[in-house]
C-alpha cells in the first residue's frame, strides 16, 4: 500500500479529514453529525495515516496513547453529567451558558461537553483497535 | 439554533420541575463514581505500580456510597432519579428499593476484595491489559443493573458488564482463556440477544420501558396480550445469564481458565445480576404470568440445584468443582422466587447476599490453597492443613457456609427456604435443597479431606513450591469476606429484615411505582 502518491497524499488527506470531523462534532447539536460520527471520522483518518506511513509514526504523532485518550473521553463525559449537581437538578439534565463574543452569542453546554467526550472515547478505542490491527500485518 | 432570548416554554409538561434533592444523587452515585475512577485508571494504565494505589481506595468509597444508598433508602423508601429531566416515561428513571441497593452494597464489598487480592495475584502485564480499569467498568454494569428502572437500560448495563467480563476473561491471552472466552462470549451474547428480542416485543406490547409503567400497564393487558410467552422470554434469557440448568453449561466451561480473581469476581456477581433481573421482571412487571410459570421455575430450580452439587462431586479440579456449586446456589435463588412467597423471596434475596460473598471467597481462597499446594487438582495436592492452618481453618468455616451448615450464612436461607416450601406442601422442593445441600457437604468434603487434611504426596517437593503468602493482600480480602459470612451466620436479623422489607417492595411495588410516578400513576 506504500506506493509514492499515496504516502504523499495521506498526510494532507488526514489533516483534512480530522478537521472534517471538528467540523462534524459540533454541528453535530442540531443538524446531522455529533460526536460519533466525528470520532468515527477521525479514527478512520488515523487509520489511513497508519496504512500510508506505518503506525509508529501515527503513535508518535497522536502523543497519548489512545486508550489513555478513549479514558479522558469518558471522563468528560462523566464530568458533563455531574456537573448538574451543583444547579439541583438530575444526572444528565443538559445546561447552558451564553457567552457574548463580538455582539455574537456563544451557546456553551453541558451537552457540548458530553459530546467532545463521546468524540474523543470513539476516537480512542476505534484508533487503538486500528492501530493494533494495521501492526498485526507485520508492516 | 440555541440561544439564550427564547420564547418562554412551560417545561413542566415535558421536565421533572422538583429541585434533585442531593441524597437522591445516591442512587446514580455509585455509576459515576465507578466510570470516573474507571475512566482515570484507563489513561494510567501503563503505570502500573499506581493503579492498586487508585483503585483500591476507590472500591473502599464504592462500599462507603453503596452502603450511605442502602440507609437512604431504608429510611425512605424507594428512590427515583431521572436522568436529564425528562418525564417518566420518557427519560430514563433509575429506581432503587431495598433489594437494588442490598445487591449493591454486596457487589462493592466483593469488588472490593477483589480489588485487594488483584493487587498481589494480577501481575504487570495482567494491570498493563486493564484489569483495574475492567473491574471498574464492570461494577459500573453489575451496580447499574441493580439500580436501573428502565428495562431497556438494564439491557445497556448488562452489555456493559459483558464487555468489561470479555477484557477480564483473556488477561493473560493464554490458550485456554480464549478458549473458555469463546464459549463464555457465545453463550452470553445468545442470551442477550434473546434479552433484546424480548424487550423489543414488549416495547410493541407496551409502547414503553419504563418498569414502573410498564407494571402499570401489564394489570389491564392480561388478556389482551402473550405476557405468559414474554416473561418465558425473559425466563429463558436471565435463566442464561445465571445459568440455570438447562442452560448452565457455558459456567463450568470457562470460570476456570481465566486469573483466579476473575473468577471470584464473576462467581460472585454476574451469575446474581441474571437472578436479580429476573426476580426484578417476574414480581414487578409480570406478577400474574410469574403463578402461571411458577411449576416450571420449580422445577427448574430443584434440577438446577441438584444437578450443580452432582456436577461438583464429579470434579476433580478445586476451581471447576466451585463453578458446580455456583450453579447450584442458583437453583435455590430460583427455588425462593418460584415459591413467590414472603418468606421464599426473602430466603432468595438472602441467599442471593450468602451467595455473593461466599463463593468470591471460595474463590479466593482456592486461589491460596493453589499458590500453597502448587495446583489446583484436589487429588494432587495436599497437606494444606500442616503448612498453612490459618488458611486452612478459613476454608473450612467458607466450606461450612457454602453447604448451608450452622453457625454460618447459608444456614438461615436455606432454613427459610424450606420451611416456606413446606408451608405450600412443596415438600419435594424442600427435599431437593436439603439434597443439594448434602451433596454440596459431601463435595466440599472431599476437597477438605484430599487437599487440606491429607499429608502431602510423598515426591511432590511441596516444601519448595509452597509461596510465602503476604498476610495483608492476600489474606486480607479472604478474612474480611469471611468474617462477613460469619456475621451473618451469627447475627442474621440485619439482613433478615433487610430481606423482608426489600420483599415486601418487590411483592407489592406500589412505593416503586409511587417513587417514579408521584400521582400514583393515575395519568
Amino acid at each position: 500500500m506504500r506506493t509514492l502518491i499515496f504516502r504523499t497524499v495521506a498526510p494532507y488527506l488526514s489533516s483534512l479529514m480530522v478537521l472534517f470531523s471538528v467540523f462534524v462534532l459540533l454541528r453535530g447539536h442540531n443538524e446531522p453529525g455529533g460526536g460519533f460520527i466525528g470520532g468515527l471520522i477521525a479514527a478512520s483518518a488515523f487509520a489511513i495515516y497508519g496504512i500510508a506511513c506505518g503506525v509508529s509514526p501515527v503513535r508518535r504523532a497522536l502523543y497519548f496513547h489512545p486508550m489513555g485518550i478513549s479514558g479522558a473521553g469518558l471522563l468528560m463525559a462523566s464530568v458533563a453529567g455531574l456537573l448538574s449537581v451543583f444547579s439541583g437538578v438530575p444526572f444528565m439534565t443538559g445546561l447552558w451558558l451564553y457567552v457574548p463574543i463580538f455582539r455574537e452569542e456563544l451557546a456553551l453546554s453541558t451537552v457540548l461537553l458530553f459530546d467532545v467526550g463521546v468524540y474523543f472515547v470513539v476516537v480512542g478505542a476505534i484508533t487503538s483497535i486500528a492501530l493494533a490491527l494495521e501492526e498485526r500485518e507485520g508492516d | 439554533m440555541a440561544t439564550s432570548d427564547k420564547e418562554p416554554v412551560d417545561l413542566s409538561v415535558a421536565m421533572v420541575t422538583d429541585p434533585a434533592p442531593l441524597a437522591d444523587w445516591l442512587v446514580i452515585a455509585p455509576l459515576v463514581f465507578g466510570m470516573i475512577v474507571g475512566s482515570l485508571l484507563l489513561m494510567v494504565r501503563k503505570d502500573t505500580r499506581l493503579q492498586p494505589y487508585i483503585a483500591i481506595p476507590g472500591l473502599v468509597v464504592l462500599v462507603v456510597i453503596a452502603a450511605a444508598l442502602l440507609a437512604h433508602v431504608v429510611i425512605s423508601g424507594p428512590v427515583t432519579m431521572t436522568m436529564g429531566r425528562w418525564l417518566p416515561p420518557f427519560g430514563i428513571s433509575f429506581t432503587v428499593d431495598i433489594l437494588g441497593a442490598l445487591l449493591t452494597l454486596t457487589a462493592a464489598i466483593a469488588a472490593l476484595a477483589g480489588g485487594i487480592y488483584g493487587a498481589g495475584d494480577v501481575n504487570n502485564s495482567g494491570r498493563r491489559y486493564g484489569f483495574y480499569p475492567f473491574l471498574f467498568l464492570m461494577m459500573v454494569g453489575v451496580s447499574g443493573a441493580f439500580l436501573t428502572g428502565d428495562i431497556f437500560n438494564l439491557y445497556v448495563w448488562f452489555e456493559v458488564l459483558l464487555i468489561a467480563s470479555f477484557g477480564l476473561l483473556i488477561l493473560g491471552s493464554e490458550r485456554g482463556q480464549i478458549d473458555g472466552a469463546t464459549k463464555y462470549a457465545f453463550l452470553n451474547l445468545v442470551a442477550t440477544t434473546f434479552f433484546l428480542i424480548a424487550t423489543g416485543y414488549l416495547y410493541g406490547i407496551f409502547g414503553t420501558l419504563n418498569m414502573a409503567d410498564i407494571a402499570i400497564k401489564a394489570k389491564t393487558m392480561e388478556e389482551k396480550a402473550p405476557l405468559v410467552t414474554l416473561l418465558s422470554l425473559y425466563f429463558l434469557a436471565f435463566g442464561m445469564k445465571a445459568a440455570a440448568f438447562p442452560v448452565n453449561f457455558w459456567l463450568p466451561a470457562s470460570y476456570h481458565t481465566p486469573r483466579v480473581v476473575v473468577s471470584a469476581l464473576f462467581a460472585g456477581l454476574l451469575t446474581k445480576v441474571g437472578v436479580y433481573a429476573f426476580m426484578r421482571v417476574a414480581f414487578v412487571l409480570f406478577p400474574a404470568e410469574r403463578d402461571i410459570l411458577g411449576w416450571v421455575i420449580a422445577s427448574i430450580a430443584a434440577v438446577t440445584m441438584i444437578l450443580g452439587a452432582m456436577g461438583a462431586l464429579a470434579q476433580t479440579d478445586f476451581r471447576r468443582l466451585l463453578g458446580y456449586l455456583v450453579i447450584s446456589g442458583i437453583g435455590i435463588m430460583f427455588a425462593g422466587i418460584a415459591l413467590a412467597s414472603p418468606d421464599g423471596v426473602s430466603a432468595t434475596i438472602f441467599y442471593a447476599v450468602h451467595s455473593m460473598i461466599v463463593m468470591t471467597a471460595l474463590y479466593l481462597a482456592s486461589g491460596l490453597a493453589a499458590r500453597a499446594s502448587g495446583g489446583f487438582s484436589i487429588a494432587g495436592s495436599g497437606g494444606i492443613y500442616t503448612t498453612h492452618p490459618f488458611l486452612a481453618a478459613v476454608t473450612l468455616i467458607l466450606f461450612f457456609a457454602v453447604s448451608g451448615l450452622p453457625p454460618f450464612s447459608g444456614l438461615w436461607p436455606k432454613v427459610i427456604l424450606v420451611k416456606a416450601s413446606l408451608d405450600v406442601g412443596a415438600w419435594w422442593l424442600a427435599g431437593a435443597v436439603l439434597l443439594s445441600g448434602f451433596l454440596t457437604t459431601i463435595a466440599v468434603g472431599r476437597v477438605w479431606v484430599l487437599s487440606y487434611w491429607r499429608p502431602a504426596p510423598a515426591g511432590t517437593g511441596d516444601e519448595q513450591d509452597a509461596e510465602n503468602l503476604n498476610p495483608l493482600i492476600d489474606y486480607a480480602p479472604l478474612v474480611l469476606l469471611t468474617a462477613i459470612v460469619v456475621a451473618l451466620g451469627v447475627f442474621p436479623q440485619q439482613v433478615l429484615e433487610l430481606s423482608q422489607t426489600g420483599t415486601e417492595q418487590l411483592l407489592n411495588p406500589i412505593d416503586y411505582i409511587r417513587s417514579v410516578f408521584p400521582s400514583g400513576g393515575e395519568q
